[in-house]
């Protein structure tokens, strides 16, 4: 039996030709040694759920690296979940890309500030970042909460500073938002659903 | 959603009008092809754009932009005018028996109670007549004229096929072949679905468009039935939870509101919003608020929460006014407003007058950017041409930029559209230093926590008692999150029978809302979604995908507010006696001893229906409310006015009542109402909307969303072109009073001019996908466009109406 390299994925693409084959007694090794295998086959699965519209499509991720400690993950490839009962493995033309919204160009890596006036992005740390938020929260809501008002009413609010909240944050971040932002006093707090 | 999406399936006819499920939600409109193939449905497309889902449509009528309230009021005139309602249901499930107050009035396009310099109505005189017995009266055999369904009757026999066509420009056998086709559904083994979205939301009357058509379904006898309902296809993945979470400026979660400055005192809190039974045995289920609001702020405040401070009551913040995203950019444009905090959300693209959002961020001290992407807006100070004319120098903002995870690398549940909160999980590391968001946000929180522990400061007692048991204080884990959101029992919860019998033993997850209790022995973050992760582990996170009675109600499929509940009101799927009104898609019936079938009752389940329990749960009527005695500021039955700028100048209902030509109530800021265009300069009609191949600001970041639509464009039909001189492929200008954007011209058959009041109105057709930032080339913001105005309501912005002028660039 005479076989090139192509022919040889030819017939291995189905079960019954690779098993064939190896009932021949032909070794397939020295053909394996030279070539890479489909990188699906390795990648490690993991369920989400597409992020852009509100049908909830579920998704199937596939990424490189097995979870371990030491194994660097990356999402290489994105596609429908069969199971999930209202997508059933489709989705739609946004949904097909969304490996690429993951590796984005846009995709932020590093806290960053714009003093005032400037004409730049400059790299700061997250302790930084959060000490001098902090920093201006509390500057603010101490000099502008209200704790009544000028007829006496108790009203315990702060209005000079608000919060807009995300979208396609999970229930759990959104709750933990909520939380923290009313416990401060904020009011002027929406997320999506108000525009 | 009341219903779902497989759902759809099981409609006869599916009404989509107010959106475009076929290329904003295309893998949920599948399931109206299914209904078509399978059920042999009939699909209506009702739109300004004959859009792809008009192209699936069997019926497709046009309409003019912000002309839905004349259309639906017209298709309401014709059931009531050729008898076809589902009778028993309209009798017994909605309020149309119900007797309104002598007072009521409806005059010269305004209902009684108007305040013209106040610009408010005061709704005392749409109220129910309260009967002897202290319920609200009615009369059965329906003859009284001061019956709802009889001023219901009065007041739409205006909407004419005759008026509908001139407002909306709907030519008038297309009208009536969509009245007749959504007719057929009045029958109780029929049913007809309505899909809409943000063409029905973003309106200056949005919220009464959106009634209009709950009206109609339950004339037709459409809601809690299978295939029935009234379907917002949401735009976002979230969106459904963090309004469920109450991420809105006046709510607290689950739908609770937050006290008005006059509420001073717990007990005026609860009893402005613990009703009482406006008929006999009734549910009522509001009656439990201060189960499910003592929980909130158990599970808010801990041990600081107790009975002695009214559960810390004075650490809610109270509400003079409301402080939705229009009013609080106003306050920054006003230089009132120092900080402001964007999350995942890129506001000099998504509100309104583009012009007006970035001069209210100069104005700010502080601006912190929470995002995966660089937006827009973290770079308002930034000048890209004429996309963004500005002065980096001129801008005093200190912006911050904090890189955040995207979904595939965080776990947590997200809530779509059909109400299902499906759990998902990380599949990678985020790039560079990106963190999560509820890390970012606790990072931040234990930081200011941390300050005023040291220094004190304003009113810091909420900090510093707000309930933070997180095993990692900075880093809180969705598992401990989704646990305090189900809630717990903090002591032994008996039952209030037998005090001797515990249902929940402390330190338990409670398996529902049903064990809230209001003296503190329990604490639920959310009472809505209170059953997501009970003591049997997270319920979100369920995958048998089977479908034992073959109409998709996959029960064990994640896991669903309120109670696992697929199809809310099931209970009026039956007859008032309990049998289904349609036994080939039976969703719950009266077995004789409880309410069992397809979903978990929306109903108490041992109520026989002799005791007459009405399905409405929620109202203190146990019926649906055709009238609307109270809840609206812009009156009790939806009313057509004008969008806030107009192409015809007046409303053809009341051409000679100048202050009914738009809404009434509508909040005008000032310098807003100067910033109207008027159809003599701006003559054309325009709307925005997206493409199928693009999510909002986002995809313009992800290579092949941005390689199949990479440009900016805008549409216009041949007529209007051939007016202007502009071919396909132009260069155009669009202005209205506000800015102006440029774009490349497509001429389209899609887009017809309408006749409307006698004048012929063309439309210009904006999609919004474009700006500044990103891998697509660079176009303008479609908001410099749009008028800062919102609905009466809820302040939603007027994105779907306003007025532009065109021509080549």
């Amino acid at each position: 039996m005479d076989i090139n390299r192509r022919q040889f994925f030819k017939l291995c693409a189905t079960g019954m030709g690779g098993s064939s084959l190896a009932m021949l007694g032909f070794s397939p090794h020295p053909v394996l040694a030279e070539v890479r295998n489909f990188k699906l086959e390795r990648t490690t699965e993991t369920r989400n759920t597409c992020p852009y519209c509100a049908v909830g499509c579920g998704i199937i991720m596939h990424g490189l690296g097995d979870k371990a400690k030491n194994a660097e993950s990356e999402i290489i490839h994105i596609e429908g979940d069969p199971d999930h009962p209202v997508s059933r493995g489709t989705l739609c033309p946004k949904g097909a890309g969304l490996v690429d919204f993951v590796h984005s160009n846009s995709r932020l890596k590093h806290p960053e500030v714009r003093e005032p006036g400037s004409g730049q992005w400059k790299r700061i740390s997250w302790d930084d970042a959060f000490t001098r938020i902090a920093r201006h929260m509390k500057a603010d809501r101490d000099q502008n909460f209200i704790t009544k008002t000028a007829d006496g009413l108790t009203v315990n609010r702060w209005l000079s500073t608000g919060l807009l909240a995300a979208s396609a944050s999970s229930n759990e971040a959104g709750y933990v938002t909520h939380k923290i932002v009313r416990s401060l006093g904020i009011v002027a707090f929406d997320n999506q659903a108000r525009v | 959603m009341t219903n779902h999406w497989v759902d759809i399936k099981n409609a006869n006819v599916v009404l989509v009008m107010g959106g475009n499920a076929a290329e904003a939600h295309p893998c949920g409109f599948k399931w109206v092809t299914e209904a078509k193939a399978h059920n042999k449905a009939r699909l209506i497309v009702v739109d300004p754009r004959f859009t792809r889902s008009a192209a699936m449509a069997d019926l497709y009528a046009p309409i003019r932009v912000g002309t839905d309230i004349a259309f639906l009021g017209g298709v309401i005139n014709y059931l009531l005018a050729n008898d076809k309602i589902q009778k028993e249901y309209v009798k017994n499930y909605t309020n149309a028996p119900f007797l309104i107050s002598e007072n009521y009035k409806f005059e010269d396009g305004l209902f009684s109670g108007y305040d013209e310099k106040a610009r408010k109505y005061d709704p005392s005189s749409w109220g129910y007549q309260i009967g002897k017995d202290g319920y609200a009266a009615m009369d059965e055999s329906m003859q009284n004229p001061r019956c709802v369904f009889n001023i219901m009757k009065e007041h739409y026999k205006r909407y004419t096929p005759e008026m509908v066509s001139s407002i909306c420009g709907t030519p008038k056998e297309a009208f009536l072949k969509v009245c007749e086709t959504i007719a057929t559904t009045s029958a109780p083994d029929r049913t007809l679905t309505i899909l809409y979205a943000l063409g029905w939301t973003q309106h200056s009357q949005g919220t009464q468009m959106i009634r209009t058509a709950a009206m109609l379904q339950l004339l037709l006898g459409n809601m809690g039935m299978a295939g029935g309902g009234m379907n917002a296809l949401r735009g976002h993945s979230n969106i459904q939870g963090l309004t469920d979470l109450g991420l809105l400026s006046n709510l607290l979660p689950g739908y609770m509101t937050l006290p008005a400055d006059k509420e001073q005192k717990l007990a005026d809190y609860r009893a402005a919003r613990t009703p009482k039974p406006l008929r006999p045995n009734q549910m009522n289920f509001p009656q439990n608020f201060p189960k499910w609001h003592v929980s909130l702020m158990k599970a808010w405040y801990g041990n600081a929460a107790t009975q002695e401070n009214d559960f810390a009551y004075d650490y809610l913040p109270k509400l003079d006014k409301g402080y939705d995203v229009l009013q609080t950019f106003e306050l920054m444009y006003q230089g009132r407003m120092n900080g402001y905090v964007c999350q995942g959300f890129n506001p000099l693209a998504s509100f309104p007058n583009k012009a007006k959002i970035s001069a209210a961020l100069a104005k700010l001290k502080y601006l912190v950017i929470v995002d995966p992407l660089a937006t827009e807006t973290s770079c308002f100070w930034e000048r890209h041409q004429d996309y963004n004319e500005v002065k980096a120098e001129d801008i005093k903002t200190e912006v911050f930029r904090l890189p955040s995870t995207c979904f595939a690398e965080e776990e947590g549940s997200l809530t779509n559209s059909g109400r299902w909160l499906q759990w998902h999980y990380k599949g990678a590391e985020p790039p560079g230093e990106a963190r999560g968001d509820m890390e970012i946000m606790a990072q931040l929180f234990v930081r200011i926590r941390d300050l005023y522990l040291k220094e004190g400061g304003a009113f810091p007692e909420p900090i510093l008692n707000l309930a933070w048991p997180y095993v990692i204080p900075h880093s809180p884990s969705a598992e401990e999150i989704a646990k305090e959101i189900n809630g717990g029992a903090l002591a032994d919860v008996v039952d209030p029978t037998d005090p001797k019998k515990v249902l929940v033993p402390a330190g338990q997850q409670l398996p529902g809302f049903g064990m809230l209790r209001d003296d503190g022995s329990t604490a639920c973050g959310c009472w809505i979604y209170s059953g997501c992760w009970t003591q049997a582990g997270n319920q979100m996170a369920r995958r048998d995908n089977s479908d034992p009675y073959g109409i998709g109600q996959t029960l064990n499929w994640a896991w669903s507010w309120p109670a696992n509940r697929r199809i809310m009101y099931n209970r009026a799927s039956s007859d008032p006696s309990g049998n289904p009104w349609d036994a080939g898609r039976k969703l719950v019936s009266w077995n004789g001893k409880a309410w069992s079938g397809s979903d978990v009752p929306d109903m108490r389940p041992d109520a026989a229906p002799q005791e007459n329990v009405g399905p409405f749960i929620m109202n203190p009527e146990g019926v649906a409310r055709l009238f609307a005695p109270f809840g609206l500021l812009d009156g009790p039955l939806p009313e057509h006015y004008e969008p806030m700028e107009t192409p015809i100048d007046a409303n053809p209902l009341f051409p000679g009542s100048p202050r009914a030509t738009h809404s009434p109530v509508v909040r005008v800021f000032k310098g807003d109402l100067e910033a109207f265009g008027k159809s003599k300069e701006y003559p054309y009609a325009a709307t925005s909307y997206r493409l199928t191949e693009h999510f909002h600001f986002w995809t313009k970041h992800a290579e092949r969303n941005a390689v199949t639509q990479p440009q900016q464009f805008v549409e216009i039909g041949e007529e209007l072109a051939k007016e202007k001189g502009i071919s396909s492929g132009d260069r155009v200008k669009v202005v209205s009073n506000r800015g102006f954007i440029k774009a490349v011209a497509v001429v389209t058959k899609r887009i017809k001019a309408l006749d409307c009041n006698g004048r012929k109105v063309h439309t210009v057709g904006i999609p919004i996908h474009w700006g500044f930032k990103g891998v697509a080339r660079p176009g303008y913001i479609a908001n410099t466009l749009t008028p800062f105005v919102g609905d009466a309501n809820v302040q939603t912005p007027e994105f779907k109406a306003f007025l532009v002028n065109i021509e080549k660039a």
